[in-house]
Order: structure tokens, then C-alpha cells, then sequence
């Protein structure tokens, strides 16, 4: 069901200028930081825990908790994660370039519950345009005396910093990132400490909070926790932003009310997804970024929930839903999603650097038409070996969950479509028209 | 001497400025010695080493970790071109064999007038515009063959020199203040602004 919930991030987008200062104020930009100051930052925190908000980036874990463990120490940091990368998910990308105020004031809002004085805001070195409006934003923040010291008349200060990647999938990963930001090359860090909260950047107490997830803030604030947790189900609250692409006639960002609106209404509803392009067939759809199993169209009516989706055996991840039609070549999609990750593999751990090149050229040999009979059950033994049992949530040998991740598509693959596999083998090649 | 230019070695210590551990300011400054050469020149990488307080083999070593940073020399225009699944479903490879034949330079090459390096790129979360390219990490798409050519004559005549800056310049906009959150300079605001 497509509810008639207001959007919360992207209500400012119906304007060119959303990301000018003074577009922002008029569309009561930073309100929210004026409320928030005018209460206690455990107040603060409260509203976010009343919430219940999930973080945005793709694990799902709840914002509120990941503040509360934060370890009381003289130097903590916040670093907001804006890295994204993983493929088919583009919403940061849309909130940096098109509403960057509302990320900076989400960020001194979550700074100021937190009693952190200097945070950084980690771009995406691809997002160019982004980059400058952020730091166009936060020159103007400072200006205006949203950023810098005594905040609004107050005793809060912050300083923000807008810090470039430059091009690293694994710096999404947290401790990737973190690295990076130390100016090192984005090597995830050895766990435990499973959270930076203990130890972040520099060594001291840290918290890694995703885009959309500070962008959310300022209307909790201004609203209410409780009026965010009345949007959604269960502990899917709030709105959240999806990324529909792929075979669809609309593809493009769209502002749901979570678990209520389904896969069905985001693919199929006239005004969303608006169905298969040129009237095709469904064969399968990636739920949350390609990290995650793949689901078909029995699962359609699954809510857009993170609970749900779950115990479904996929994730909703990164909000990003990749459709497939029935001119989709399986072989190929699960092909280029491996060499994906083969290519961003940071190399530190053999399962994964190794694993993710075998498969790739296990895939590219079946879909060239060079595939063998064992072939499949070699893709699962080498699967087996990133994530034991491939079962869901994925088992982990090795540091991050990058290499757990790779299976997914495979298997999903050779599980919903094993006969295409082996029409792949039997005929020395691929059946389907060379584009897709 | 450094290679860096006086300007940009004052930018370059502004930005060592901003960051409580100067090693930080590492790869923004790789950024900044690209804006300046197009690429990253081992020159430039002597002069970051410096700055940041770490040996030129560490800065190389950090560099060569990422897509972006250039440790040879590149195109004046460099041609990402997502395939990742968004866009190959769109048809990305029929595109990326395209730009191939159309400007002589295959995946990794610079063509021999130095104007454009071809790149096959991971999803640069453009997929609403798929198939997607960067054109120096500006955005373009969705592109057929024939809108590619004319991206490409228009690139070549200097037509869209305003969107799509020299490679290497990546973020147009500077910093305009220190940190204050700290320092006496935002302690005197603060007096002014209570």
C-alpha cells in the first residue's frame, strides 16, 4: 500500500535550489538545530531513541543505541558516512548534491546529543558536485552560525570538516573508512572492537553514522520521536529512501513510508516503478544492494521492512532494488556483481581476495560458453569457503563483511535459476541476447 | 624546491591545518596535487610526504589503493564508464565498446592526442540515469552511442570546459574557515555572538 506519509528528507527536492543556504531557510532549515539546543543533549538522544530510527547505510543498526555506546572520554569524534558505493544505491548521492544543509544540520544535531566538538563528513571523492555543494553548505553553516564556536548564541561549538574519498568500496565499511580518514589505504580493521565506539579514529571513542541517517534528524527533532515512530511497523519507523533501477519503466529515488509500501507498489504502481519496461516479465529482484540474496516474484508482496525482509531471507540493506526482466541473463548479472567485489576486495584476507577472483572467472567461462558440469558445485565449494553453510545472515571468515557478501548473488542464482546454468554449459554458451 | 605551487602549498598547509593528525590531510592533498598536474607526480608526492610528516613510498603506497589518484599520467578528460549491474542492464558494455572504437583507445589507454583515458568504472550510484558515465567525476547520462559522440565533440571544442573541469580539480569550492570550536579565534566569536 502507497501511504500518503509526507516525505521527511526529500520534502525540499520539489525546489532547484534545495541546496542553497537560503533556499534552506526558507523551508524551515535549520529549525531543528534550534530546538534541539534549546534541550538537554540527553533530551536529544531521547527523541532519537523514541524514534527507534535504524541507521540508513545498510547494516540497519539503530542509531540511538549506537550513542548510547559511546564511551565517555575528553576526545570523541563523529564521522559521518558518506562513502557510498555499494552498486545500485544512489541516495546519498541525491541528499549531498541536492539537500547538503539538511545533512550538516542532522550531523551538528546528532554532534550536540553526543557532546562531540569536531565531526567530519566523509564524501564520496566521486560525487564532485556534491563535494562542493557540502563544502559550499558548511562555509555557509559556519556563517551563519550554525557551525564554529557558540552555536547559535549558545555554549555548543562544533567544527566540521568535509573530507574527500577517493575512490574505495571497502572505506563504506567502517573501519575502512576510519583508516582512510587516517590517511592510509581502507583496510578494515581486525575485530573485536567490534565498534568504533570503543576504538574510532585516532584510537578514541568514535561514532560512524550514515548520511540519510543525519538527515533524518532535524525533523525528529522538530516532530518528535514519537511522530516518526507512528510512520512504518514494528521496528521499521520513519520513511526511508529507496533506489529503484534496472528493468523498470521508472527508474529513480522514492521516499516510502517503510514496511507498509511493498515490493509490489515500488516496482509496479503507476506512480513509482510503474511496472517492467515494455510490458516484460519479472524474473527476480535484489532487495538492498548487491550484497543481498536475490528474491523473485513470490515475493513481491513482501513489505518494505527490515524485519520482514529479513526473516525472508534477504535484507533490505542499502534501500537500493535492482530489477531484473525476463531478458536478463542470470549467469551474466551474477558474473558482474562478483567481479565487482573481486575488484574491490582490499586483498588483506585470503578467502575473499582469492574467492572472489576464482568465481568471477568460473562465471565468465559459463557464460562464454567454456562452463564444465562441476562447475556448479565448484562455485558453491568456493562460496562455502566465504561464508560457511551459506546460510543467512552469512557465516564470516575473513575481517569484514565483504567477503561473506559474495555468495549472495551466486547462490541466488544457482538456486532460483540453476537450469539456466546448465542450458549455459550444455550449449556452450549463453542463450540470451548479448546485452543482458 | 617544491613542486607544489606557492599557492597551493598554502592551500596544502591550510588543509594540514584543519585535521587533529596531519596525516589526515593525505589524500586531500594527493586531490589537490592532481588539480595542479592532472595526475599524481612522484615530485608531488615528495612535497605531500613533507607536509604530512610520512615517507614519499607511504604516500605512493596509500595512493595506489585508490581509483581516483592517478599515479601516471592521464587524459585530459578522463572517461569513467559505469558496467556495474545498474547500467549493464541498460546496456553499459555495448556502450563502454563503443567509446572504445570511437575514440581508439581501449579500456586503460589515453588516446595519443592526450585527450581522453578510457575507464571501465564500478557503479558510481547514477543508476536512475543508466547507463552513466564521469566525465572528470561529473556526471553524464543516460547515454546511447551517438550521445556519447556528441559529449565527445563537445569536450573536445571546449564546449562544456565550464561543467566539467580539468582532470584532477575535483571540489571548486575552499574551505573558507579554520577550526574554532578550540581556538581563540572562536573564543572571540563566541564573546561576540553571547
Amino acid at each position: 500500500m502507497i501511504t500518503g506519509a509526507a516525505p521527511i528528507i526529500t520534502a525540499r527536492l520539489v525546489h532547484g535550489d534545495s541546496h542553497t543556504l537560503e533556499r534552506y531557510l526558507a523551508t524551515g532549515g535549520y529549525e531543528g538545530l534550534r530546538a534541539a539546543l534549546a534541550m538537554t543533549p540527553e533530551a536529544v538522544r531521547e527523541q532519537v531513541d523514541k524514534a527507534s530510527l535504524l541507521g540508513r547505510g545498510g547494516a540497519g543498526f539503530p542509531a540511538g543505541r549506537k550513542w548510547s555506546m559511546l564511551r565517555k572520554a575528553e576526545i570523541t569524534y563523529l564521522v559521518v558516512n558518506g562513502d557510498e558505493s555499494e552498486p545500485a544505491t544512489f541516495k546519498d548521492h541525491l541528499l549531498v548534491e541536492r539537500d547538503p544543509h539538511q545533512v550538516i544540520e542532522g550531523t551538528i544535531i546528532a554532534a550536540y546529543a553526543l557532546g562531540v566538538s569536531q565531526a567530519f563528513i566523509f564524501c564520496r571523492g566521486e560525487f564532485a558536485l556534491g563535494m562542493e555543494r557540502l563544502q559550499q553548505a558548511c562555509n555557509d553553516a559556519y556563517e551563519h552560525g550554525a557551525l564554529g564556536a557558540g552555536i547559535f548564541g549558545s555554549s555548543f561549538s562544533l567544527d566540521l570538516v568535509v573530507h574527500p574519498g577517493a575512490g574505495a568500496y571497502i572505506c563504506g565499511e567502517e573501519t575502512a573508512l576510519l583508516e582512510s580518514l587516517e590517511g592510509k589505504r581502507g583496510f578494515p580493521r581486525i575485530k573485536p572492537p567490534y565498534f568504533p565506539a570503543v576504538i574510532g579514529l585516532y584510537g578514541a571513542p568514535t561514532v560512524v553514522n550514515n548520511i540519510e541517517t543525519m538527515s533524518n534528524l532535524p525533523w525528529i527533532v522538530t516532530n518528535g520521536g514519537d511522530a516518526f515512530a507512528a510512520l512504518g511497523h514494528g521496528s521499521s519507523t520513519g520513511t526511508r529512501l529507496f533506489a529503484l533501477s534496472g528493468r523498470v519503466e521508472r527508474t529513480g529515488w522514492y521516499e516510502l513510508e517503510m514496511s507498509k509500501t511493498t515490493f509490489r507498489d515500488l516496482i509496479y504502481d503507476a506512480s513509482l516503478g510503474g511496472g517492467i519496461r515494455g510490458g516484460g516479465e519479472l524474473k527476480a529482484f535484489i532487495p538492498g544492494g548487491v550484497s543481498a540474496p536475490w528474491f523473485g516474484p513470490d515475493h513481491l508482496d513482501l513489505g518494505l521492512d527490515q524485519e520482514a525482509v529479513g526473516a525472508a531471507g534477504s535484507m533490505l540493506g542499502s534501500g537500493s532494488v535492482v530489477v531484473m526482466d525476463h531478458t536478463t541473463c542470470v549467469v551474466r548479472a551474477a558474473w558482474r556483481i562478483t567481479r565487482f567485489f573481486a575488484r574491490e576486495s582490499c586483498g588483506q584476507c585470503t578467502p575473499c581476495r582469492e574467492g572472489s577472483g576464482w568465481l568471477e572467472k568460473i562465471l565468465l567461462r559459463i557464460e562464454e560458453g567454456n562452463g564444465r558440469d562441476a562447475d556448479l558445485d565448484l562455485l558453491m565449494d568456493v562460496c562455502d569457503n566465504l561464508a560457511p553453510g551459506i546460510s543467512w545472515p552469512p557465516q564470516q571468515t575473513t575481517i569484514c563483511v565483504l567477503g561473506s557478501s559474495i555468495p549472495s548473488s551466486i547462490a541466488s542464482a544457482i538456486r532460483m535459476f540453476r537450469d539456466e546454468f546448465l542450458v549455459h554449459v550444455k550449449e556452450g554458451g549463453c542463450p540470451m541476447a548479448p546485452s543482458r | 624546491m617544491a613542486h607544489l605551487s606557492d599557492e597551493n602549498m598554502e592551500r596544502a598547509r591550510r588543509l594540514v591545518a584543519v585535521y587533529p593528525e596531519r596525516r589526515s590531510a593525505l589524500i586531500p592533498l594527493c586531490h589537490l596535487a592532481q588539480g595542479q598536474d592532472g595526475w599524481l607526480t612522484p615530485e608531488a608526492m615528495e612535497d605531500i610526504a613533507e607536509l604530512v610528516g610520512v615517507t614519499p613510498a607511504e604516500v605512493y603506497g596509500t595512493a595506489t589503493f585508490y581509483d581516483m589518484l592517478h599515479t601516471e599520467p592521464v587524459g585530459r578528460h578522463v572517461i569513467a564508464v559505469c558496467t556495474n549491474i545498474a547500467c549493464m542492464l541498460e546496456g553499459a558494455y555495448e556502450l563502454l565498446e563503443h567509446i572504445e572504437e570511437h575514440l581508439g583507445a581501449r579500456v586503460g589507454q589515453t588516446t595519443e592526442d592526450g585527450e581522453f583515458t578510457v575507464e571501465e568504472a564500478e557503479c558510481l550510484a547514477g543508476c536512475d540515469a543508466a547507463p552513466c558515465v564521469q566525465v572528470n567525476h561529473r556526471f553524464f547520462g543516460p547515454l546511447d552511442s551517438a550521445g556519447f559522440d556528441r559529449l565527445a565533440d563537445d569536450l573536445r571544442a571546449g564546449r562544456l570546459a565550464g561543467e566539467v573541469p580539468r582532470h584532477g580539480v575535483l571540489c571548486r569550492v575552499e574551505r573558507s574557515v579554520g577550526l574554532e570550536a578550540s581556538s581563540a579565534e572562536g573564543a572571540e566569536r563566541r564573546e561576540r555572538t553571547s
